[in-house]
């Protein structure tokens, strides 16, 4: 029944090192009763080599130093609260201020912080159950037809999501959608998407389905009238259909929806708006005014 | 007389192969051990004597892997001959986020194949943020004719064509729970794919799929599983479908609707009503998408005994949510959109005294115009009136370090303070401060926290507090703060316990990533993205660590020598062999 040791280790005291190398990582848990275990504490400081990092050898001798206080570093900050310890190294210094640069670009986006990669920290895949979108972002080599929409967008991404410039990476590019006469706007992930047509169908899936819950002012607007009109399809690529669909640009103009390829599209859009067509009328797409591309792709 | 008796309990531990062998047969202490479930014990248990290690891993049925490259299904099965059910965990959590390349790894497949030779009997299989085919699904369905319990967290890579696999094969299936998963939804027929015969289902979680599933398929399935405790649906079910399937399932203790808002007439309404009222075994509710004020009202003679209400996916405002908790008061868990703002969460304060977890999300996260949601008004009135609270998640715009000290001296207990102050690196709004002291009375006041989520403008003071005080501290997650490498370096020296330390955007370097040299090994993972670590200091912490596996992945149009993304987790099965090109493994 004993079996033989476990990984060859037959004396005790290798095997008893083994397993609990084993137990470390097969054996721990996430939340769990805290075991009262007394540890001597202190804080160690290991001093690096600042900018460059030169340290030959980390061994456990060499690693520990006496803890700095303020009066071994001019401080960077006013701090007041701390006695017993400087806040920064001056070692570090011109570290912290030349590679700082990179934190504060990301925090210079912060007055627009929607362009911060993965932030705030809310699950893409609860953003994409809120917002009622069918999928997540494109999952590499699962769809075949996906794989060649990647390559085409890559470009795109890079240049409007901002930092994460990994070709593998697909980010969400969740933009405000408003319809005429609903007062509550929904958000869409472009990125999700692949085509007009795609987004399209999305947003009449929205849009029709939400519409009569959304409010009771909603409620009024579709008994004044919208109803019939929301009960078909809204045809929204359809320059006969009732509605059409809009976006802001970048540079602030208004421009109808499917005029450029879909890529130059996502590389330009700030928000889409579902327009009654007898508003429409003052849009004009500026096809002239554009550099002559290529469609990639068709629409 | 003391001396003796220390004496011969040494003798009796050195001799403890021989006298356990004599006195006490291998088939009781199997049996007195197997009574163990937390695999501390277990571990500990494990370390007493060769006897005990074996007597352990012979009685051990469930195993935990909290990082799946930490160890290989190879090393596991020959450890732990009779494992039933496997928990695994995959990619680091920053990939719920968008951080991690989507071809990254964490693969299930490896582990099957050998769990399908090893464990022929296996029962269950619980995966979070793992990759998963459809493929191996169906390699699932068909390996193990025992299977019964099926969860799957955060995972991606399957379709429900993998799903129409487990319900075609597993013919002893109890649980199939689909959470929050990358999924392609192709369509809803993998439901009808449950065999007529098949009764055994006792949880259903198909939430987050978004297809229409055949309903009568499901009425069917329904009805004949008669010990279906959870159900949780999906948004195309309506209210009148969630009438029909909950006057055939009044013994639910877990439902989650659909689709709630409807034009209903006045009768099907109270037929709704009815049949909620009918479920007293309802202790968790979720679902409720597009709910608004006029259908919650069915909802309240079903609230007696809720313990966990869900509405993380329903938009209501404070006037609802009050109405709607007035008849909760037996609420241990509340998740909720800030659409309900602080009128909302004062009356959380006034309306449940027992409650002990609370998250808000942001309904609208990417919106930096927006003005409403939440503010620390509102977790102060819950703080005032929920003195149990030890859980919470609060997503808000603007906080200061008073309302934050106010909080915790009211609610002394926290285990997990998630805080997020949307804006990166904002100080308290009133006092133009940073946060520190904020965090710092988090840390001092609850001494049993273990997870600590930081956020707002913060100095190295705020770690400074964290490494003095954050005593059970397990697991901690940093963006966008801190001033130098001292920061991390204070954690990294004096958080005793600490198991996961994630970090982002924050201006810490080598200096402070190789402090923690000794460290990583007690702990599952170090991440570090967009800080101020480079390659030569990774290669330098892999040289020293041989247990540790160091992986960068690089962001093209980086400097060479900078390592953009690290993470780092300790290992005995040496580095992964599948990983991507993106992914250096130095």
């Amino acid at each position: 029944m004993e079996g033989g040791g476990v990984n060859g280790g037959s004396e005790s005291g290798s095997m008893s090192t083994v397993s609990r190398e084993e137990n470390m990582v097969v054996s721990s848990e996430d939340s769990s009763c805290t075991d009262q275990s007394e540890l001597e504490l202190g804080l160690g400081l290991s001093l690096g080599g600042g900018c460059g990092f030169k340290m030959h050898h980390a061994s456990k001798d060499a690693q520990f130093a006496r803890i700095l206080t303020a009066k071994d570093f001019p401080s960077l900050l006013p701090s007041a609260a701390s006695p017993s310890s400087s806040s920064s190294s001056s070692l570090c210094r011109a570290n912290v201020t030349a590679k700082t640069k990179r934190t504060a670009d990301s925090m210079a986006a912060a007055n627009g912080f929607s362009q911060l990669v993965g932030w705030p920290p809310v699950g893409y895949r609860r953003m994409n159950s809120m917002f009622n979108q069918a999928k997540a972002p494109a999952i590499e080599g699962f769809n075949s037809t996906t794989e060649n929409h990647k390559n085409e967008t890559s470009a795109v991404e890079k240049s409007t999501v901002g930092s994460c410039g990994n070709a593998k990476l697909k980010h969400s590019l969740f933009v405000k959608v408003n319809m005429d006469g609903i007062p509550i706007g929904r958000k869409v992930d472009l990125n999700a998407h692949e085509s007009y047509e795609k987004l399209a169908k999305t947003l009449e899936d929205m849009f029709l389905e939400s519409s009569p819950s959304v409010s009771q002012v909603g409620l009024r607007a579709l008994e004044h009238g919208m109803t019939n009109k929301l009960t078909r399809t809204l045809q929204l690529l359809d320059v006969s259909s009732d509605f059409a669909l809009t976006y802001e640009d970048k540079e602030g103009d208004w421009m109808l929806v499917g005029d450029v390829p879909w890529e130059m599209f996502l590389s330009s859009v700030k928000r889409l708006r579902i327009m009654r067509t007898s508003e429409a009328t003052g849009l004009a797409p500026r096809l002239q005014g554009r550099n002559q591309r290529q469609k990639s792709k068709p629409n | 007389m003391e001396s003796s008796e220390l004496k011969r309990s040494k003798d009796s531990v050195n001799s403890c192969e021989s006298a356990r062998r004599s006195s006490f047969p291998d088939e009781v202490l199997e049996r007195v051990l197997s009574l163990l479930k937390s695999h501390r014990d277990r571990s500990s248990v494990s370390l007493v004597c060769k006897d005990w290690y074996n007597a352990e891993r012979w009685s051990r049925t469930h195993v935990f892997i909290g990082n799946c490259y930490s160890v290989s299904p190879e090393i596991v099965a020959r450890r732990f001959p009779r494992i039933r059910s496997v928990t695994l965990k995959g990619k680091p959590r920053f990939s719920d986020f968008n951080l991690v390349p989507e071809n990254w790894g964490a693969d299930i497949h490896a582990w099957l194949v050998v769990f399908a030779a090893e464990y022929p009997f296996l029962e269950e299989l619980r995966l979070k943020r793992m990759a998963i085919s459809d493929e191996s699904l169906e390699f699932l369905a068909v390996s193990f004719p025992n299977f019964k319990a099926l969860s799957l967290l955060s995972c991606d890579g399957f379709s429900t064509n993998g799903l129409a696999a487990i319900a075609t094969h597993c013919k002893n299936l109890t649980e199939l729970d689909i959470q929050e998963n990358g999924i392609d939804d192709i369509g809803g027929s993998w439901l009808s794919c449950f065999p007529e015969s098949f009764t055994t289902l006792e949880v259903l979680n198909f939430a987050n799929l978004t297809s229409d599933i055949n309903f009568d398929a499901l009425e069917k399935l329904v009805g004949r599983c008669k010990s279906m405790r959870v159900l949780k649906l999906n948004r195309s079910v309506s209210l009148e479908q969630l009438q029909r399937l909950l006057v055939n399932a009044p013994q639910l203790a877990e439902l989650g609707t659909g689709l709630f808002s409807q034009e209903l007439t006045i009768r099907e309404y109270e037929e709704l009503e009815s049949a909620l009222s009918n479920c007293k075994n309802m202790h968790t509710l979720s679902g409720l998408w597009d709910a608004t004020g006029i259908y919650l009202p069915a909802l309240y003679l079903a609230c007696t005994h809720l313990t966990f209400l869900n509405l993380s996916y329903a938009a209501l405002q404070s006037v609802e949510l009050a109405k709607l908790l007035a008849h909760c008061p037996q609420l241990k868990r509340l998740w909720v959109l800030d659409t309900v703002e602080d009128k909302g969460l004062e009356a959380v304060g006034l309306n449940c005294p027992l409650l002990e977890e609370l998250r808000v999300f942001p309904a609208d996260p990417f919106d930096d115009e927006i003005v409403h949601g939440v503010t620390e008004a509102g977790f102060v009135a819950v703080s005032f009136g929920c003195p149990r609270l030890h859980y919470v998640l609060y997503f808000c715009r603007q906080m200061t370090n008073a309302a934050v000290a106010t909080i915790v001296q009211n609610c002394p207990d926290f285990t997990h303070f998630r805080l997020c102050i949307m804006n990166p690196g904002q100080p308290d709004y009133l006092t133009n401060e940073p946060m520190d002291e904020a965090f710092g009375a988090v840390v001092r006041t609850c001494t049993k926290l273990q997870r600590l989520s930081v956020s707002g403008l913060l100095t190295d003071l705020t770690f400074e507090y964290i490494g003095r005080y954050a005593k059970n501290l397990e697991t901690l997650s940093v963006a966008f703060a801190g001033r130098s490498d001292w920061g991390m370096q204070c954690v990294l020296g004096g958080c005793p316990k600490l198991r996961k330390l994630e970090i982002r955007d924050c201006p810490f370097g080598n200096a402070a990533l190789l402090s923690g040299l000794e460290k990583y090994e007690s702990m599952r993972s170090l991440w570090m993205s967009a800080c101020n670590v480079t390659m030569n200091g990774c290669r330098l912490l892999a040289r020293e660590m041989p247990w540790l596996n160091v992986e960068v992945m690089k962001e093209d149009g980086s400097d060479d020598s900078q390592a953009d993304k690290v993470y780092v987790y300790r290992s005995i099965a040496g580095p992964r062999r599948d990983a991507p090109p993106s992914v250096l493994t130095l």
